[in-house]
């Protein structure tokens, strides 16, 4: 049962053949033996669970059940779920109880799905490692002496551990592909707009997008036609048909142009992530598809242009945190502005603390024209690069990331090699595509490597096929971790 | 790009970040490392690019001048923790140090 997909599972609970007080039971025994070793999860409330798991079983005695019905899905702790403690891993939010739901949790409590607990992140997204956390890293489950990726490391690490059936996560800089590679999951950032972001915690508006981490696309596709929809109190939503992203999985990639960046085969890439990402673009050649060799040239300054336009909209979004009305106060201070200083300075972490800083200087009088507004321009290169190449190919293809987890703590001490692990993830958020990550095998120390697909504005139907097809004729995203008591 | 202790103390102050001198000194060191990462697209010639500020072209969308949420202020001072050095609510209202004499 553990190892179904969504698909068997949503079959098996409509069946009577288990119920979702079984399965959620299930995940909630695995959780209690394996998080404290591998802390994927930052609150677990197993009876608000079990209880969302009763009624799903309700529904699912009436022949009311939909695709995600009982299935029990763990939610990163970025999103607003009422009268769940929020964290979004920072000491900042540590006792705050959401209010109200985000839009993402209110689409799966529709479909009847469970809330199987919130997952450890990023303090505030801000991280590529999962180790600024407020609540400890997280452990990756194919070796516990490397870290899962971030910002989505719990999310990431729930699943391949196999502590949910399904998970969320966001993405603004790579914080869903990174991790999914770095955990041997697949996950997909949707483009920019299809899905609300309302109650989802803002770290950088103009990039964040949330999206699935889940075990194959096949997963993907049915937490797709959940998530997405338009929110009106998601200024940026974007009003679309509602669309099945399964509706092209079968269809055969015969013709499928790839488009290879040569920028993303250049010097940084490790060589067991290039060998592993070229046998999968044979395994593409082999299922019909013709490679087309393509150039982002103005991706080399993602990084770059990502830390000025990406700390800049923090700063000011971060900026609500001051201890008047929720959130951390400091215990002592003197005069107001005092207490804005000490409250923001213990409530924040480092990296937090950062990149505000970052963001406050490249707006600061003076600073604008030179930082944000050159970023800004940049961006829309970085963008029109992606729309010169998708007149070439059909869906691009690269390294998720340029080497497979490294060590905790092995680049705690130097932010830049840190900003640098999202080399080939962060064009694409600059530009608002939708880009996913499958696992495409182990590198030379065991650990997974991640396939990223990028495809062009509104192309995920297209991408999960891509990828479907892969996953059908190869067994990578099958494997699972020792130690994980299966 | 090499800031200086005082560039530092003025962003943590317009931040409303407290540091202490050693925090300022790190803190210098690895922002002046970012910003030569930033640097690099200082080369780039952008006469003429249109700035980009968000993915899809779209402008904000208008509605109707009507109240959409109700008065929720109890529910949210109910949250306001109370534990020690909470942010303290009284009477409906949030309680700060004293800023007018």
């Amino acid at each position: 049962m553990i190892n179904s997909s969504l698909h068997q599972l949503g079959s098996a609970l409509r069946a009577g053949k288990i119920s979702s007080v079984e399965l959620t039971q299930l995940y909630l025994d695995r959780i209690a033996e394996l998080n404290p070793a591998l802390n994927a999860y930052v609150t677990i409330k197993a009876e608000t669970s079990l209880d969302q798991a009763r009624r799903a079983d309700t529904l699912l005695a009436g022949g009311k059940a939909q695709p995600l019905t009982g299935i029990p899905v763990a939610q990163k702790d970025i999103f607003c779920a009422k009268g769940w403690r929020t964290t979004c891993g920072s000491k900042m939010l540590e006792n705050f109880i959401a209010p109200y739901d985000a839009h993402v949790i209110t689409q799966f409590n529709n479909a009847g799905a469970v809330n199987l607990g919130k997952t450890n992140m990023d303090e505030f997204a801000m991280g590529s490692s999962n180790e600024t956390s407020h609540f400890g890293t997280v452990k990756n489950p194919w070796d516990r002496n490397a870290v899962p990726g971030g910002s989505s490391g719990g999310a990431a690490c729930a699943v391949a551990a196999r502590l949910c059936a399904a998970a969320t996560g966001t993405d603004t800089g790579g914080s869903i592909r990174q991790p999914a590679a770095l955990c041997g999951i697949s996950g997909i950032k949707p483009t920019y707009g299809t899905v609300s972001r309302y109650g989802m915690i803002a770290f950088a508006s103009s990039l964040d997008q949330a999206g699935p981490m889940a075990r194959s696309a096949e997963d993907l596709a049915l937490l797709l036609n959940v998530m997405t929809g338009f929110d009106e109190r998601d200024s940026t939503s974007l009003k679309r048909d509602k669309e099945d992203y399964a509706r092209e999985l079968n269809k055969p990639l015969a013709g499928l142009r790839i488009g290879l960046p040569r920028e993303f085969f250049a010097e940084g890439l490790a060589q067991d992530v290039a060998g592993c990402v070229n046998a999968a673009i044979g395994e593409y050649k082999k299922l019909g598809a013709t490679i087309v060799d393509i150039s982002l040239p103005n991706s080399r300054l993602a990084v770059p242009v990502y830390y000025v336009l990406a700390p800049a909209e923090a700063s000011s979004n971060l900026s609500r945190y001051d201890g008047v009305r929720y959130g951390y106060r400091a215990p002592e201070y003197g005069d107001l502005t005092e207490m804005y200083e000490r409250s923001r300075a213990q409530g924040f972490g480092e990296e937090v603390k950062r990149r505000i800083m970052i963001g406050t200087y490249v707006l600061s009088h003076g600073y604008y024209d030179a930082y944000y507004l050159q970023a800004q321009k940049i961006r829309r290169l970085i963008a029109q690069d992606f729309d010169d190449a998708f007149r070439l190919c059909d869906v691009i293809m690269g390294p998720t990331s340029p080497s497979t987890a490294f060590n905790l703590g092995e680049k705690g001490d130097d932010p830049v090699q840190m900003y640098l692990s999202d080399i080939y993830t962060i064009a694409v958020n600059l530009a608002g595509l939708p880009g996913m990550s499958v696992p495409a095998g182990f590198g030379s120390n065991g650990r997974p490597v991640g396939l990223q697909i990028i495809g062009n504005y509104f192309a995920e139907a297209q991408m999960l096929n891509v990828a479907h097809q892969y996953q059908l004729a190869t067994d990578h995203h099958d494997h699972t971790p020792q130690n994980i008591g299966l | 790009m090499s800031l200086t202790n005082a560039d530092v103390r003025k962003v943590a102050s317009l931040a409303r970040l407290g540091m202490t001198e050693t925090e300022i000194e790190s803190a210098r060191e690895q922002l002046s490392g970012i910003f030569d990462l930033i640097a690099e697209m200082q080369a780039v010639d952008t006469n003429g690019i249109t700035p980009m500020s968000h993915a899809q072209d779209v402008t904000q969308r208008l509605r109707e001048d009507v109240v959409t949420e109700g008065d929720q202020r109890e529910l949210f001072q109910s949250l306001a923790p109370q534990y020690k050095g909470s942010p303290q609510v009284e009477a409906g209202l949030y309680l700060v140090p004293q800023v007018i004499e």
